[in-house]
């Protein structure tokens, strides 16, 4: 390629993310000079819709962010709401919720890991073309997709936007037959995970390291998913939720109208699976630990191209702790406890499949909500995007433009982008001059 | 057996357009066919498939034609042309599960796609003038061609 030629690659319409946006990476004299992951409209709308509606609304209004994990948003906005109005949901209320919770991981996980990031190692254009090659995997996906979507409508009432989670636990709490009816499909979803460690564990991965503060929720004995007492990091953070505005903060760049979130001291960090992988293996199953050891995956894990491996052990985790929590339950005596408003700032964690989700906001003693802030995990890792595109561009100007572009998406795959909180179309281009 | 899914989000204005031949249609099914409304996303469409000798989908189009202008496609043997019915990059839409059901030797032997045209999709709207006119003259018909069948 001559280096005083300016050229211009695109792809109109970046497919398998979640989401739509733009990414634009310049090229001069064979060193990278822009890298810009471009978000056109943020949740930032929401925030604005929130106010002035009441604390037990949140939960429902929020849910409508995002169709691949409502129930994401639903957990971190009624566990801001508890926690402000100082109330605790705990017993078979919170493991109905965890429950759900997992249906959306393991929906979500198998989307991605098969019918999203996959054909990006297998080489294949889309999951359709795929299926043509494997069916029995995309099979499998289908049937480990669908028995996280059963669980979603037993336990959440519908598998997209579940209307079942409320300030205080849930609408209805379903009988212990009802949850039996999830056992089977769950028994088998277990071995096609299973199966799924071992096979993305056989892709090809580029050598590439991050070193990178990895950032998650956390608690003793469980697995970060629906809600936990501090926030951790790989670099020895540990705070608690309502403490995560003194040590993180959005900041705006010209190129995107979505917030960027770093560290105070302007550090970037990444919220996701390695990042709970890194700070919580030990709270996973001991079936999802044997699992990742059995194909040499250990904490940390700092290659985000094996983010697709470290998805499929959690699909592993979120099933197997699915059965466990349907095998120990028993019908709460109250669906939900009645919860009071109170005049403050409440904050909600929760740990979306793409990472950390927090909300906090600021309510009358009314209950009329003032402020509201969301910040979701793509906005904390768009910096941890585009500093990989610009290493791996910057190590790969040798490949062809339409073999660069391929593994710019594969990238941006690596992070599961929830960009449809945001954005409309997900332009790649590379330009070299 | 003949199994007519209606597909659609019935919040989203003419989005519902396959939803309403399909509630149409219950009402006056004979007996063999089964009517199915699909409110879910587009890859469960798969499971409908399963045990029908022959599947009808009606689902809202999007090609720029006047609203209300009725589409057929036979799918049975090759693919949709997928523009009409992917309005999405991030989702798989009903021409991606027709082509995953077809790579996954779940395709029944007949499948037949009747689009409609829509004009608008916005949240909470309901159906166009035109397209709830078209629905009801779909649904006629195909009526009329499930009791030749």
């Amino acid at each position: 390629m001559s280096e005083s030629r300016t050229k211009t690659i695109r792809t109109d319409t970046l497919a398998r993310v979640e989401g739509e946006g733009a990414m634009h990476v310049r090229i001069e004299s064979g060193r990278v000079t822009e890298v810009e992951l471009r978000i056109y409209e943020p949740p930032r709308f929401f925030e604005a819709f929130l106010r002035g509606r009441d604390f037990s609304e949140a939960v429902d209004i929020t849910s409508r962010i995002c169709g691949i994990c409502p129930v994401a948003y639903q957990m971190s906005a009624v566990t801001a709401m508890e926690s402000l109005c100082g109330v605790t949901v705990d017993g078979q209320v919170r493991e109905l919720r965890r429950l759900l919770y997992c249906g959306e991981w393991i929906e979500s996980h198998a989307l991605h890991v098969f019918m999203l990031h996959a054909p990006d190692f297998l080489g294949f254009d889309s999951a359709v073309a795929m299926a043509r090659d494997h069916p029995l995997v995309v099979a499998n996906a289908l049937a480990l997709k669908k028995a996280g979507n059963e669980v979603m409508r037993v336990v959440g009432g519908r598998e997209i936007h579940p209307v079942n989670l409320r300030v205080g636990g849930v609408h209805r709490a379903p009988s212990k037959r009802a949850l039996a009816t999830l056992i089977d499909g769950l028994e088998r979803a277990r071995e096609i995970a299973l199966d799924a460690v071992t096979l993305t564990a056989g892709l090809e991965f580029p050598v590439y390291e991050q070193d990178i503060e990895l950032v998650a929720l956390a608690e003793t004995g469980r697995y970060p998913i629906d809600a936990g007492p501090r926030i951790v990091s790989t670099a020895g953070l540990e705070i608690t939720p309502p403490e995560y505005p003194d040590h993180f903060v959005e900041s705006h760049v010209p190129w995107s109208h979505a917030l960027h979130s770093l560290r105070r001291d302007g550090g970037s960090y990444l919220v996701g699976p390695l990042a709970r992988f890194a700070t919580s293996y030990e709270q996973l199953t001991p079936l999802a630990r044997e699992a990742a050891a059995a194909v040499g995956l250990h904490p940390p894990e700092r290659n985000p191209f094996r983010s697709i491996v470290v998805r499929a052990v959690e699909l592993v985790h979120a099933v197997d702790e699915a059965l466990a929590l349907i095998a120990a339950y028993e019908e709460p005596d109250a669906p939900s406890v009645t919860v009071e408003p109170r005049a403050g700032v409440g904050h909600g964690v929760s740990e979306a499949p793409r990472g950390l989700l927090y909300h906090s906001y600021k309510v009358d003693a009314d209950g009329t909500i003032l402020e509201a802030t969301i910040i979701p995990p793509t906005s904390q890792n768009q910096t941890a995007i585009e500093a990989d595109l610009r290493a791996v561009v910057e190590r790969s100007l040798d490949l062809p433009d339409a073999e660069l572009s391929r593994r710019c998406e594969q990238t941006i795959r690596n992070y599961d982008p929830c960009i449809s909180c945001a954005t409309h179309f997900l332009t790649l281009e590379v330009e070299r001059c | 057996m003949l199994r007519l899914v209606g597909v659609g989000n019935r919040w989203r204005g003419d989005d519902g357009a396959g939803l309403a031949v399909a509630a149409l249609l219950a009402e006056r099914a004979p007996a063999g066919v089964d009517v199915v409304a699909h409110e879910r996303e587009p890859l469960e469409l798969i499971e409908r498939f399963d045990g029908a000798a022959a599947v009808w989908l009606v689902d809202a189009v999007h090609s720029g034609a006047p609203p209300g202008t009725l589409h057929r496609f036979d799918a049975s043997e090759h693919a949709l042309p997928a523009e009409l019915f992917s309005i999405s990059t991030h989702r798989l839409g009903l021409a991606d599960a027709l082509e995953l059901a077809r790579a996954l030797g779940r395709l029944p032997p007949s499948v037949i796609v009747h689009g409609i045209e829509g004009a608008r999709f916005g949240a909470g709207e309901e159906l166009s003038p035109a397209v709830a006119e078209a629905t009801r003259e779909l649904a006629a018909a195909l009526a009329a061609e499930v009791a030749t069948c």
